[in-house]
């Protein structure tokens, strides 16, 4: 493994274990939040043992996410010096921004957690709530600045030199608002759906119904409604992308050639060598309206790309593929929850259902860490699209490799510890609820 | 703009000392404490700092966005020659973070407690002391941009005498900060005593540690020293730091507790300011040259908004954080209460 590598492993791991913990932090208040709401609203006790209890995975996410990022902020420079170098004074402006985003969240988050029976009810529920709008809004103006290196703007590059800095043209650049809305409901249909995966388990085990009926009925109603509004910013991503980088379109798709209605790929293995995708299933036309929702109007294929800057097509087509696959399933599940609640249908209690809610638990962070390999395998050879390349950010300190494995057997320490948390959270709940049960189980 | 910038770097570096340092002088009073002491100060460091500490890490994050966005010079050159000491100060703000969740939100208390506080005593010390190393290595002149060998580029410019010597001091005030802070939370008098005692300890190691710093420095050919006694600000707030300290011996032994915390946060932004004012206007000090703030600088505009984001959200963040601070500490939550969250 040469240091190019190592320090993309570091990179791609960071994110990957950061991105699930922040999706959480950021979304666990909302559900928090609603039942807090239902809780002053109704005083059902049920209510306020759940807020409680999710407020625990709040704060345990919560500091996760937290030291999570930090280390990613020191990252971006411990690995790509060059980079920050030039990029930092330019898209620092939704960092500097986030930070006070997070630090208000980390605020009010102590205002909430310590906060139970000290403020006046509402102005305590009013905390957790800015907990949550908070946490959005530092995902939001994270993702704006990961826009930015799809979709470099806010400055002049002349003569490798970046002049004419616009820190607020950087951060309103071309792709933040599809990449920040994809973004924030992917992580709405993940969070969701995983919260109500272990609640609807629990329920099949038939310990605390009423609590865990509660969960359900809050999580995967929201995660149903985020689900099926995600193909929608979904269609916006990709229009977005056919327009500003054809490359990672074309790799999505593993299109190899130009053509006038394209045919959409489903599946397939992509031959890299012949250029040619086996086994696939292909609708005419529809990727030509898929990007620029026209059936008959031209894809640019990877042949329009010079060969030194094509993206690795395998894995950002099967990447694309996992997302899509995740998100239509979860939207159908969503779907058949959504018609059944409103018509007070039985099925939706049935352990077959329970059970299969229980199965898709990962389902949503399996398609929210395909999406990022997407954006980020389908912008390489890239940093900073069209500008700089990654290897030419990478730092000169040898021996990466070795930091590689370090942060490697920290992350999935850290990863093991938390599950484990989880479980015993999830088995306290119970234990604190059901009498009957014995008190060491 | 330049010196709002400025003023809120120092400022969130100030406040990562101040807090954070509580935050970390807590562990490291544990650290050094033996049997129900142990104990106590687990519960009383929850209690007090539980509802605060997610905000004390925050001036961290606020310190490095403003250096990579308004001095982007320099974060990479430190990224780049101090990746180590910054990876294990990483390592220790991961570690720190967690256990102290971890142990807290843990909903079974048995023996992954002892893990927990291992971890959380130890990296109690290490994130202070390789903050201190780095600190140390700014001023020091050991970077060098010229270095060609893995050892003189990336090893040689934080393990040296005078770096760890910066490490050890900035250990030493976070315990002092700590003890002092902890006097005013303790529930009882005896609890109280203790960290009296504590914080004597502490305040002699204090002295001992920070005159250590001065000599190695003179040793090492590094002029604090003279350069400090040069400058009349950086002089006199080394006196007013320095006659501060009997007046806080004095109060302390009145068993006064509100007194001594102001003058220990007093004494630790005097110790800033005397560094500060006697590096001025350098802020890395490496073989060869210097960089200052000034020089190292991002385009007008950068600044610009920098400073704006800096305001903006300084409008939000101080209030609400001292609202935060004031509202537990006019009510005390009992430790009983804090541990049913």
């Amino acid at each position: 493994m040469d240091d190019l590598l190592a320090a993309r492993s570091q990179m791609a791991l960071s994110l990957g274990f950061h991105i699930i913990f922040a999706c959480i932090g950021m979304i666990m208040p909302f559900l928090m939040a609603i039942s807090h709401y239902k809780y002053l609203k109704s005083g059902k006790e049920k209510y306020k043992t759940l807020t409680k209890a999710w407020s625990k995975g709040v704060a345990i996410f919560f500091v996760t996410g937290a030291v999570s990022g930090t280390m990613l902020s020191f990252e971006l420079g411990l690995l790509w010096p060059e980079f920050m170098k030039h990029a930092g004074p330019i898209f620092g402006m939704p960092f500097s921004l986030e930070g006070t985003a997070f630090f208000i969240e980390a605020i009010a988050l102590g205002f909430f957690l310590y906060g139970w029976e000290k403020f006046r009810p509402w102005f305590h529920w009013f905390t957790g709530v800015v907990v949550g709008v908070s946490g959005l809004a530092s995902g939001i103006l994270v993702v704006a600045a990961n826009a930015w290196m799809n979709s470099p703007a806010g400055f002049d590059y002349v003569n490798g030199e970046y002049l004419n800095i616009d820190p607020m043209a950087a951060m309103f650049n071309d792709a933040w608002f599809t990449q920040s809305l994809h973004m924030i409901l992917a992580a709405f249909v993940a969070t969701c759906f995983a919260v109500a995966g272990i609640h609807a388990w629990m329920m099949t085990k038939g310990k605390n119904t009423d609590i865990h009926k509660a969960a359900l009925k809050i999580s995967l109603t929201l995660g149903a409604v985020a689900a099926i509004l995600q193909p929608l910013s979904g269609d916006l991503s990709a229009k977005d992308v056919a327009e500003r980088q054809p490359a990672k379109l074309a790799a999505m798709e593993a299109h190899f050639e130009t053509e006038e209605a394209a045919s959409l790929i489903i599946g397939g293995i992509p031959d890299e060598e012949n250029e040619t995708v086996n086994y696939a299933i292909k609708i005419p036309g529809a990727l030509s309206f898929l990007a620029h929702g026209d059936f008959s109007a031209e894809v640019i294929g990877l042949d329009q790309i010079p060969k030194g800057e094509h993206p690795p097509v395998t894995i950002t087509h099967f990447a694309f593929q996992i997302m899509v696959g995740c998100g239509m399933v979860l939207m159908i599940t969503g779907i058949f929850w959504l018609f059944g609640l409103w018509k007070n249908k039985k099925y939706i209690y049935s352990s077959k259902f329970l059970g299969l809610i229980a199965l898709l638990t990962p389902l949503g962070f399996i398609a929210v860490e395909a999406g990022w390999f997407v954006t980020e395998v389908g912008r390489q050879p890239w940093i900073l699209y069209g500008i700089m390349k990654t290897k030419d950010a990478v730092t000169p300190m040898p021996g990466i490799v070795y930091s590689f494995l370090l942060y490697a057997a920290i992350y999935i320490s850290l990863a093991g510890i938390v599950t484990l948390l989880l479980i015993r959270q999830i088995k306290n709940l119970d234990k604190n609820q059901d009498l009957s049960l014995p008190s060491n189980s | 703009m330049l010196y709002v910038v400025i003023a809120f770097l120092y400022l969130s570096i100030l406040f990562y000392l101040l807090f954070g340092g509580a935050d970390f002088g807590a562990g490291i009073i544990e650290l050094f404490s033996r049997g129900s002491l142990k104990e106590r100060t687990r519960l009383l460091t929850y209690q007090a700092i539980g509802p605060i500490w997610e905000a004390n890490h925050m001036w961290l994050i606020i310190t490095i966005v403003i250096l990579f966005v308004g001095f982007p010079e320099i974060y990479t050159l430190a990224s780049v020659y101090l990746h180590i000491p910054l990876s294990l100060l990483l390592i220790g703000i991961i570690a720190r973070g967690t256990a102290f969740i971890f142990r807290h939100y843990d909903a079974v208390k048995d023996h992954f407690q002892k893990i927990y506080n291992l971890i959380f005593v130890y990296s109690s010390f290490m994130t202070p002391f390789f903050l201190g190393i780095l600190a140390g290595t700014a001023i020091s002149g050991r970077i060098d941009p010229d270095a060609t060998d893995f050892v003189s580029a990336y090893i040689h410019p934080w393990l040296g005498w005078f770096p760890l010597s910066v490490g050890l001091f900035t250990v030493v005030i976070c315990g002092f900060l700590a003890a002092v802070f902890l006097i005013g939370e303790a529930n009882n008098n005896e609890d109280r005593d203790l960290f009296r005692e504590k914080a004597f300890r502490m305040n002699i190691l204090t002295v001992i540690t920070g005159g250590l710093v001065f000599l190695v420095g003179e040793w090492e050919g590094i002029r604090l020293f003279t350069e400090l006694v040069n400058h009349p600000i950086g002089l006199l707030a080394l006196v007013l730091a320095t006659v501060s300290l009997p007046i806080t011996w004095y109060l302390l032994k009145k068993k006064k507790v509100y007194w001594p915390r102001v003058l220990v946060g007093f004494q630790i932004t005097m110790i800033l300011v005397t560094l500060m004012v006697s590096q001025h206007p350098d802020f890395i000090i490496l073989k060869n040259s210097t960089i200052s703030l000034q020089n190292a600088a991002a385009g007008e505009s950068t600044i610009f908004a920098l400073a704006m984001a800096l305001l903006i959200g300084g409008l939000f963040i101080l209030p609400a954080l001292f609202y935060l601070i004031y509202s537990f500490q006019k009510q005390p939550v009992s430790i009983k209460k804090s541990n049913q969250h």
